[in-house]
């Protein structure tokens, strides 16, 4: 159940160090650019030593940062595993924007947890949810930089976001190193592409 | 700078102290409290003074000299470096303060980065020092010009109460003009006032109560309270911080029309809470951690005869612990006023999922001087560990206590002490050292503890994000200064064993840490090397390395070792090292079929 105190409440997953904090930024200013209300909750401190990471940003809403269980309006998910660790965030039938490439916790390489099939997650998220999963490595790969998986994703979840593509890519432009503007617009592209109808 | 941006809370209340104009800033780093300090340090122009201090206590005691000279003063810390800093602020209490003071301390309800989840707010109670708690990252922008103004007026030190979801939640800020400095800087020579001998106290301790009544009245008629009453309603709600800002979502998805009182002071608007309990029949207090509200209502009930029920923690209805959410109000408020909760159900996904624990840093020098230091003393051997990324170890095996900061070195004497027989090796790193570690490493050598000190100096405070200290000659504002010796430093306190090494050198490293173990009496080692990541913004580069699939023999020894950099392929059987690699090489060392090796170019 989504509802209407919030324009768009987006739950960002992923894994320390892949950007999401990054992404929630680039959102979140474009949304005061728009002359949105907006409201932000990120996590920091030991999760960024290759923790599990979730962000919550409220576009287009004066209440706290916090969405409430179940009724966010979609997700973008950096992670597959991590999708799946908070995707009781977001409401039935909320969109879910997933790399479907996985980054392997020491618990796995050290040999005390298994990892499962990232296919099954799509197959079990695919019952409840839109989802769509891809690759954003390789897209990311083909941007010229692997460190821009965030903005590939972050591509992808821009069409279903209440903010025009010309603010996003204006706020990546304002946001990112000088040097890495035009590899961060080429991933931002080509995240956009994969969801675009 | 005006109008409207988009910050971070704790940015958003350093933007507060320099629109309030701070004329000295000081501070200890913890989460969630340390981009407040980070933020003001940073900014290019600054007409104030700011420093990172050793700890708590040494920062609340410079804000208060930089207050009795007539300067407005801040000083900020997480929830638990109050304890370090509560022998001043009890005093301080009394004593009273000249330029506005105001005392920035953060919460961490559910422990996110913490070692318990104590509420601030009994330190104001405990200490009768005035609390402000701002309810949104805007209102915590708001509060601290007037936390200056309400110090100033009563000569009384102002705690602020921040939580982790206010300074770490970001949102629009609508910024507002920065004041003009007014206060001249004049330290006025005043022995009954500064110097709190007995019979100037025992003056001090019936002015502080004295002033209670009239901070009270000030406050309640502040703005930073708000009551609604809705007449045609029987039910209320009272709630603060950012469970009232849960409170009121929770209350519009709910559907339910309520009296609501939102507190953001402390003490709490008494008034305020009469006329509430007035016009209901059933109230429920939401607030996050201690009942301090929820207890002070009651009184308040019970000496007005009011027959109002009043619902909180002492039923269960809400938690005493952990951080709180909408969900959390919903059901809480639904039982109390006994109406149904439209809980959304989530979709079942019960798919068992790895857990996914922060960990040190591939080429972090900590795991190298860890494996190390388990090889040469023994799984047995008892390991007191500290508060920073090493206490990370957990996962190694090499963590067995962590009490609070700087703990580490006097935990193990105790250990000692109490005659136990194993080998004893503590850990604490640089900042840590500094903070409390002196002490303990003081008491340590002068009651001939036999103990062996690894000082993990990676030359920064890492963990709450690269804050400087006085190992790394920068100040907050990265000008160079003196670097204390740390070699030094421990042979003048007494320690007669004392090395440096680099952990990068595991050799090196097991030879010190074996001639420290067999030493008698307390042994200090300086284990030496900078952080991975400072390093690599210093644009310092390795080689990385790889692992050769042919004389990979697949014993997954190099795994254990707990690098996110080695990973293991199921099909081939056969570990590789990915892009995470930094170049430390400490893997060569583990790998015995010498597998392991750098990337040729």
């Amino acid at each position: 159940m989504t509802s209407d105190l919030s324009n768009f409440d987006l739950v960002i997953a992923g894994v320390g160090g892949q950007g999401a904090v990054k992404v929630s930024d680039i959102i979140g200013k474009a949304a005061v650019s728009e002359g949105m209300d907006v409201r932000a909750a990120e996590t920091h401190g030991m999760a960024q030593r290759g923790g599990s990471v979730v962000n919550y940003v409220r576009l287009g809403c004066d209440l706290g940062s916090l969405i409430p269980c179940g009724s966010a309006h979609g997700m973008l998910a950096l992670e597959p595993v991590e999708a799946m660790r908070y995707i009781h965030d977001v409401a039935k039938d909320g969109i879910v924007v997933m790399n479907n490439s996985p980054i392997y916790p020491v618990t796995v390489t050290s040999g005390q947890c298994t990892y499962p099939d990232p296919q099954e997650i799509v197959t079990r998220l695919e019952k409840d949810y839109r989802v769509v999963a891809f690759d954003a490595v390789a897209l990311a790969r083909q941007a010229g930089n692997i460190k821009t998986l965030n903005v590939v994703m972050l591509g992808a979840i821009s069409s279903y976001l209440p903010i025009p593509e010309e603010t996003l890519v204006e706020c990546i432009r304002n946001m990112v190193p000088p040097k890495t503007i035009d590899t961060n617009l080429k991933a931002f592209r080509l995240g956009r592409e994969t969801t675009r109808q | 700078m005006s109008g409207r941006e988009y910050m971070l809370g704790n940015v958003a209340i350093a933007r507060g102290i320099v629109e309030g104009a701070v004329d000295v800033v000081s501070g200890y780093p913890g989460t969630p409290s340390s981009e407040i300090v980070d933020t003001l340090a940073s900014m290019k122009e600054r007409d104030f003074y700011i420093e990172w201090s050793v700890n708590e206590k040494v920062a609340m005691e410079v804000a208060s000299g930089a207050s009795m000279a007539g300067a407005r003063s801040v000083v900020t810390m997480k929830h638990v470096g109050l304890n370090v800093a509560a022998d001043p602020l009890m005093t301080l209490a009394y004593m009273g303060v000249k330029g506005g003071m105001v005392i920035i301390v953060a919460d961490d309800p559910s422990c996110h980065s913490s070692q318990n989840e104590q509420d601030t707010r009994r330190y104001s109670v405990f200490s009768q020092i005035p609390c402000l708690e701002p309810s949104t990252p805007q209102q915590a922008k708001d509060m601290i010009p007037y936390a200056f103004e309400l110090s100033e007026k009563y000569e009384i030190p102002v705690i602020f109460r921040s939580t982790t979801r206010i300074s770490h939640g970001k949102s629009d800020i609508e910024l507002a003009p920065v004041s003009q400095k007014t206060g001249e800087i004049k330290f006025e020579k005043n022995p009954d006032r500064w110097v709190m001998v007995p019979k100037n106290a025992r003056v001090r301790h019936p002015h502080l109560l004295s002033i209670q009544q009239d901070i009270r009245g000030e406050l309640e008629v502040s703005g930073w309270n708000e009551l609604s009453i809705e007449a045609e309603s029987t039910v209320g709600i009272i709630a603060c911080g950012t469970a009232a800002v849960y409170a009121k979502e929770a209350l519009e998805r709910l559907g339910i029309t309520a009296s609501f009182l939102k507190i953001g002071t402390y003490p709490i608007p008494e008034d305020s809470v009469r006329q509430l309990l007035a016009k209901t029949e059933q109230v429920i207090v939401i607030e996050e951690l201690e009942p301090v509200i929820e207890d002070q209502c009651k009184v308040i009930a019970r000496d007005v005869e009011f027959e109002t029920e009043i619902f909180g923690k002492a039923d269960g209805l809400l938690p005493r612990t952990g951080e709180f959410n909408v969900d959390i109000c919903m059901e809480g408020i639904a039982k109390a006023f006994g109406i149904d909760s439209c809980e959304c159900k989530p979709a079942n996904q019960d798919m068992e999922l790895p857990v996914r624990p922060p960990a040190m840093c591939a080429g972090c020098s900590h795991r190298g001087t860890f494996h190390v230091m388990k090889k040469v003393f023994g799984e047995d051997a008892v390991f007191p560990s500290d508060i920073g990324c090493y206490t990370l170890g957990i996962q190694h095996g090499t963590v067995d206590t962590t009490l609070c900061m700087g703990a580490s070195i006097s935990v193990a004497s105790g250990i000692y002490d109490a005659g136990e027989k194993k080998p004893i090796c503590c850990t604490i790193g640089d900042s840590t050292f500094f903070h409390t570690g002196i002490n303990s490493l003081m008491n340590a050598i002068y009651n001939k503890s036999d103990i062996t000190v690894l000082i993990l100096d990676n030359r920064t405070t890492a963990m709450t994000g690269h804050q400087p200290n006085p190992g790394m000659g920068k100040t907050a504002t990265r000008e160079p200064t003196v670097e204390v010796a740390f070699d030094r430093l421990c042979s003048a306190m007494g320690a007669e064993f004392v090395e440096v090494v680099d952990p990068y050198d595991m050799a090196a490293t097991e030879d010190v840490l074996e001639r420290a173990k067999a030493y008698k009496g307390v042994s200090v080692v300086i284990a030496k090397r900078a952080c991975v990541i400072s390093a690599a913004r210093e644009g310092i580069r390795y080689t990385p390395f790889m692992v050769d699939t042919d004389l990979c023999k697949g014993c997954r020894k190099c795994l254990k070792f707990g690098c996110p950099a080695i990973e293991f392929d199921e099909v081939s059987k056969k570990a590789s090292i990915n892009s995470m690699c930094s170049g430390c090489g400490l893997c060569i060392e583990i790998c015995t079929f010498n597998a392991i090796m750098e990337v040729k170019k």
